[in-house]
């Protein structure tokens, strides 16, 4: 089975030094002191923000629902703790920008006393349906980073008719070892999960794929998943970005998703190993996603760990925890290092796709000495999206945006493998999100200005049209007075004509 | 013998080519006004003057005509004077061109009189309002023209910057080799 | 509290490779066959070499200083070294100094810095200067020392070595020779078949590199472990070098095959000249190469096509230079119609049906 799989499906991707063994030989720490004040954003998913349906004041148990998903696409929020409402309003947001987004904000009371909710005796007996429901009461989202609601992605996975449902857990990204962690030392709760997901999509295959640099993970999983057939363990290389979902998905079944679709309609759908373990905790023990293991990690962590937050820990109280040496801290990452955001101060929230937190020292990092590109063309053998970023970056340094969009800026995933080989250290990602941001505003320019013509015409024919009826009204009224003199002539005319006749008679 | 075949070869080529070549350009001859809707098409439309021409038409029959850079225009900012040398096949010299700060009209709640002065000129119905009560900016339609501003009686009118938020927050370009000034991050 | 001032995107961490460390690598693997060819033409080679690097270094520096520019960082970057080595190593061991520093300048200033300096030259810049010192001084371009190893009783001296770089050769038959594919080109032209010509040639001392030819580029094997050493190190890719070598052994081949009176065999044409050099070191030029696997293969086969070609028909005996300078030109429009197909479409860029099984 295994030679079946080593064919060369990999196209580009880095050996990128990995630093996961400064926190992966440790199991998961579970005593972080739960924070006096949590500070949880109402968007923590793609699509719409959820709906807050407390009020300033409430008393809120563990796990009690904060704010409600609206639209198709969205997430509900719970409460990571018992405690109080101090707050619904914008605070910074876990993001470069640090801008402000709306949060709530829990004062704990230290209890953590979790709401009391049913537990189902044999979720199997459940329909598919009521699974994604829960799953989606549940605020489950894609924990590998992505943020994609599950319970949409299962539904659409039963609307597709899923041949295979791979579980990611290749944690490609280097530092990170939760997903390690937690394959190793709750690989039945994961597999229990996988096999809540395959009856929630009414499908009968899995693949769970683990990097081949997580050999005991893959051992723990592989035991886990024995007495099920319908789940299969299989080792993938180790070779970044081998956990981007298409990547992943082109090794393990040899197809490609098609630019445009998702990969449901080829008939796959890929969830991470963290997203399945919470699947597990929401429907055998009813618990909401609350808390998730982050890998806090990097040079400037005394006390690199995987340790279990409350959603909504802000970063400075984990830094405490992990006891970071802020004087060495040249970057502070949320995620991985290579597709991470970079954040500007600690006093931001982590979120349900914080899987690391890393505090980097300025030796770890790229250096920032800019050179000539020397079209060594690294970036155009590393892209696993197949692009040439040499091309594009110079188009869009010379500000032809849309020949770099014609060399395929919208292909490229961000992934970060351009930037990481790049021996002159140009920040090519940064060029194509600046390029695909750019981009966007300008169509968004495009359609103001069409928008703004469409007003300009319509308000200029109103004008004109309130001009015509004016005139036309103005020329009644002349008319009328017309009429009027006419007539007041006529009947002057008629009494002189009166009056001459008298006198003649 | 030969020079003189040889001339006269030349010369009947010379004169069939350049016949054949009259012809074509009088038949296939390209209209030059359609290119003036299509450069007024790109124009914001806003007939704000800011280019120094009365209008955004005369400001496009003034490109064709070429007595204006492609950089005519501050609200198109460094995007329309791509779009505009592309159609006009320019050369383009961004290096003058400073990108226009978005701004947007807001109304101060304190000082409007609803005289509704404001939203007879707005060209594109952008305030709303009745007489006697508080007007407000329609921030999407708003185009920033200023032409509110100038009408205001109290002064409540003013242009700010548009707000940055999560929505509009874009990466910013890169700075090119050899003026990186700034090197890595600072604390503090 | 720390603040950044302005969002860095990712890759927050990095290969450790920079410009200046492939450009040491890329001479580091020079280096054998480098030492090689200066021992083998001892002293005013030595002269020659130092000169044209010396010489490269201040056309370089001053360029940078016109420019306004910080000189030490882009000197540090080697390129302007590797430049200057790599055109000695193709220069004639003896040749006077001015031809070093003349190529140095050719190189740096006409054949990089007009263009914008590193990364944006259309042509090698070291091909660029050898093809013009080539056009402009045919006879000292073409005068070829004798093998004359260091320490050895025909060895010329220090101080005789300054008299032949800075006044030229004095006994010059005594001195020089031709080539392997010179003297076969003059043969031919007294209508000599190719039996009679190469009565006395050597494959094996060919091989090794103790025969008459450029600087540094006669010893196959010494180049060849360089080149094989850049390839396993992941400095360059073994496209360009295998497609070109195949290329110029197929078609020799096929040709020897035909007629092996008038067509010399592939293992002369592989041991002679700048073959090996031009495949490992100078056609494998990123600058000026194509970016992509299939295009750098159909690069290194136009190179060995036209090296062939200009070889055997051409007027010159060695093309490799002007065969390099070609290709270069078509780079860009290798690279205009040669692009990787994209993740999810077809080659020509639409996205791929779907397929459900």
């Amino acid at each position: 089975m295994l030679s079946f799989f080593t064919k060369s499906r990999i196209r580009g991707g880095v050996h990128a030094e990995g630093y996961k063994e400064l926190t992966s030989a440790d199991k998961i720490v579970s005593t972080f002191p739960l924070p006096k004040t949590l500070y949880i954003p109402l968007q923590q998913h793609v699509g719409k923000p959820a709906e807050p349906l407390i009020r300033v004041g409430d008393k809120v148990l563990k796990g009690q629902l904060l704010a409600y998903s609206q639209g198709l696409i969205s997430s509900p929020v719970h409460a990571p703790s018992s405690g109080i409402i101090l707050d619904v309003n914008d605070y910074p947001a876990p993001h470069p920008s640090a801008l402000p987004i709306r949060m709530i904000v829990l004062e704990t009371d230290g209890k953590d006393e979790w709401v009391k909710s049913k537990i189902v005796v044999d979720p199997f007996q459940l329909t598919p349906e009521d699974i994604s429901l829960r799953v989606g009461a549940a605020g489950i989202v894609g924990l590998g980073g992505a943020t994609f609601p599950t319970a949409v992605k299962l539904n659409m996975g039963r609307e597709n008719s899923i041949d295979i449902l791979i579980i990611n857990g290749a944690e490609c990204e280097p530092y990170l070892s939760c997903d390690d962690r937690l394959m190793q030392e709750r690989a039945d709760q994961i597999i229990d999960g996988v096999r809540l997901m395959l009856h929630g999509m009414e499908s009968d295959r899995a693949v769970v794929a683990i990097e081949d640099n997580k050999p005991q993970a893959f051992y723990a999983m592989q035991t886990a998943a024995r007495p099920y057939p319908l789940i299969e363990v299989i080792q993938i290389p180790t070779r970044y970005p081998m956990g981007w979902d298409r990547q992943l998905i082109r090794y393990v079944t040899g197809k490609e998703v098609p630019v445009g679709c998702r990969s449901s309609e080829i008939g796959v759908t890929i969830h991470n190993i963290s997203t399945a373990h919470a699947v597990h905790n929401a429907i055998r023990k009813g618990y909401p996603l609350v808390s998730r293991v982050v890998t806090v990690s990097g040079g400037a962590v005394r006390r690199p760990m995987n340790v279990e937050i409350p959603l909504g820990t802000l970063i400075s109280e984990v830094f405490k925890f992990c006891d970071v040496d802020l004087a060495q801290t040249a970057r502070i990452i949320m995620g991985g290092p290579m597709m991470g955001d970079a954040l500007p101060h600690t006093g931001l929230p982590t979120v349900k796709a914080t899987s690391g937190v890393l505090a980097l020292t300025e030796s770890e990092l790229k250096s920032t000495d800019v050179q000539p590109c020397i079209r060594c063309a690294s970036c155009v053998t590393v892209c696993p999206a197949g692009l040439r970023p040499v091309d594009m970056a110079n188009n869009i340094r010379m500000n032809q945006l849309d020949a770099a969009v014609d060399l395929g800026l919208k292909d490229c995933i961000s992934c970060g493998c351009c930037s990481y080989i790049c021996p002159s250290n140009i920040p090519l990602v940064q060029y194509f999100k600046y390029a695909s941001g750019e981009v966007v505003a300008r169509q968004q320019a495009q359609h103001k200005s069409e928008q703004t013509k469409r007003l300009m015409d319509d308000r200029n024919s109103r004008m004109e049209r309130i001009a015509r009826q004016q005139e036309e009204e103005e020329r009644i009224r002349i008319a009328a007075k017309a009429e009027r003199e006419r007539i007041k002539a006529e009947q002057a005319a008629a009494a002189a004509e009166a009056v001459a006749q008298e006198t003649l008679v | 013998m030969y020079v003189l075949s040889a001339i006269v070869c030349l010369t009947l080529l010379g004169l069939v080519l350049g016949l054949l070549l009259g012809i074509a350009g009088k038949y296939l001859k390209v209209e030059s006004s359609p290119i003036i809707d299509e450069l007024e098409s790109l124009l914001p439309g806003s007939q704000c003057g800011q280019c120094g021409f009365p209008g955004c038409r005369p400001a496009a029959e003034a490109l064709v005509d070429g007595k204006a850079p492609a950089t005519i225009c501050p609200p198109g900012g460094s995007a329309l004077a791509e779009q505009i040398a592309a159609l006009l096949g320019l050369d383009l010299d961004l290096s003058a061109v400073k990108e226009p700060e978005l701004l947007v009209a807001r109304v101060s709640e304190a000082t409007c009189t609803g005289c509704t002065r404001c939203f007879k000129v707005c060209p594109t119905d952008a305030i709303v309002g009745a007489p006697k009560q508080i007007h407000a900016v329609v921030a999407d339609a708003c185009i920033a023209c200023k032409k509110c501003v100038e009408v205001c009686p109290t002064e409540c009118l003013q242009m700010h910057p548009v707000e940055v938020t999560l929505r509009n927050w874009r990466w910013t370009k890169p700075i090119a080799v050899f003026d990186e000034s700034e090197t890595g991050s600072a604390l503090c | 509290m720390m603040v950044n001032i302005k969002p860095k995107s990712g890759a927050h961490i990095g290969a450790k490779a920079s410009v200046s460390h492939i450009m040491w690598q890329v001479m580091l693997a020079l280096m054998p066959a480098t030492i090689f060819g200066l021992w083998l033409f001892g002293w005013p080679a030595i002269n020659l070499f130092i000169i044209t690097v010396l010489s490269a270094i201040f056309f370089e520096a001053v360029c940078i200083w016109l420019q306004g520019r910080a000189v030490k960082p882009v000197i540090m970057d080697g390129s302007a070294i590797l430049t200057a080595w790599l055109l000695a190593m193709t220069l004639p061991p003896w040749a006077p100094w001015w031809v070093g520093v003349v190529g140095s300048a050719l190189a740096i200033i006409l054949g990089k810095q007009v263009y914008g300096g590193l990364g944006q030259n259309l042509f090698n810049p070291a091909m660029l200067a050898r093809v013009a010192l080539l056009i402009s001084f045919p006879i000292e371009l073409t005068t070829w020392a004798n093998v004359s190893p260091l320490f050895f009783s025909n060895s010329p001296g220090l101080i005789e070595s300054w008299h032949i770089t800075f006044s030229g050769i004095d006994n010059l038959d005594a001195m020089t020779g031709a080539t392997t594919l010179g003297y076969i080109k003059t043969e031919f032209s007294q209508n000599h078949l190719l039996s009679e010509s190469l009565k006395d040639y050597s494959g094996l001392l060919n091989f090794i590199g103790w025969a008459r030819g450029s600087l540094c580029e006669t010893s196959v094997v010494l180049l060849a472990a360089g080149g094989v050493w850049l390839v396993r190190q992941g400095i360059i890719q073994w496209h360009i070098p295998a497609s070109l070598l195949l290329t110029v052994t197929v078609l020799a081949s096929i040709f020897h095959l035909i007629d092996d009176q008038h067509y010399v065999s592939p293992m002369l044409h592989l041991s002679s000249g700048g073959l090996i050099l031009a495949a490992f070191f100078i056609a494998t030029d990123y600058v000026t190469s194509p970016n992509t696997p299939t295009g750098q293969i159909v690069f290194g086969a136009g190179c060995g096509f036209l090296i062939f070609v200009i070889r055997t028909w051409g007027a010159y005996p060695e093309g490799a230079a002007f065969a390099v300078l070609l290709m270069n030109s078509a780079t860009p429009l290798i690279d205009y119609y040669i692009r990787p197909r994209i993740y999810g479409r077809d080659r020509q860029g639409k996205p791929l049906e779907i397929t459900k099984s």
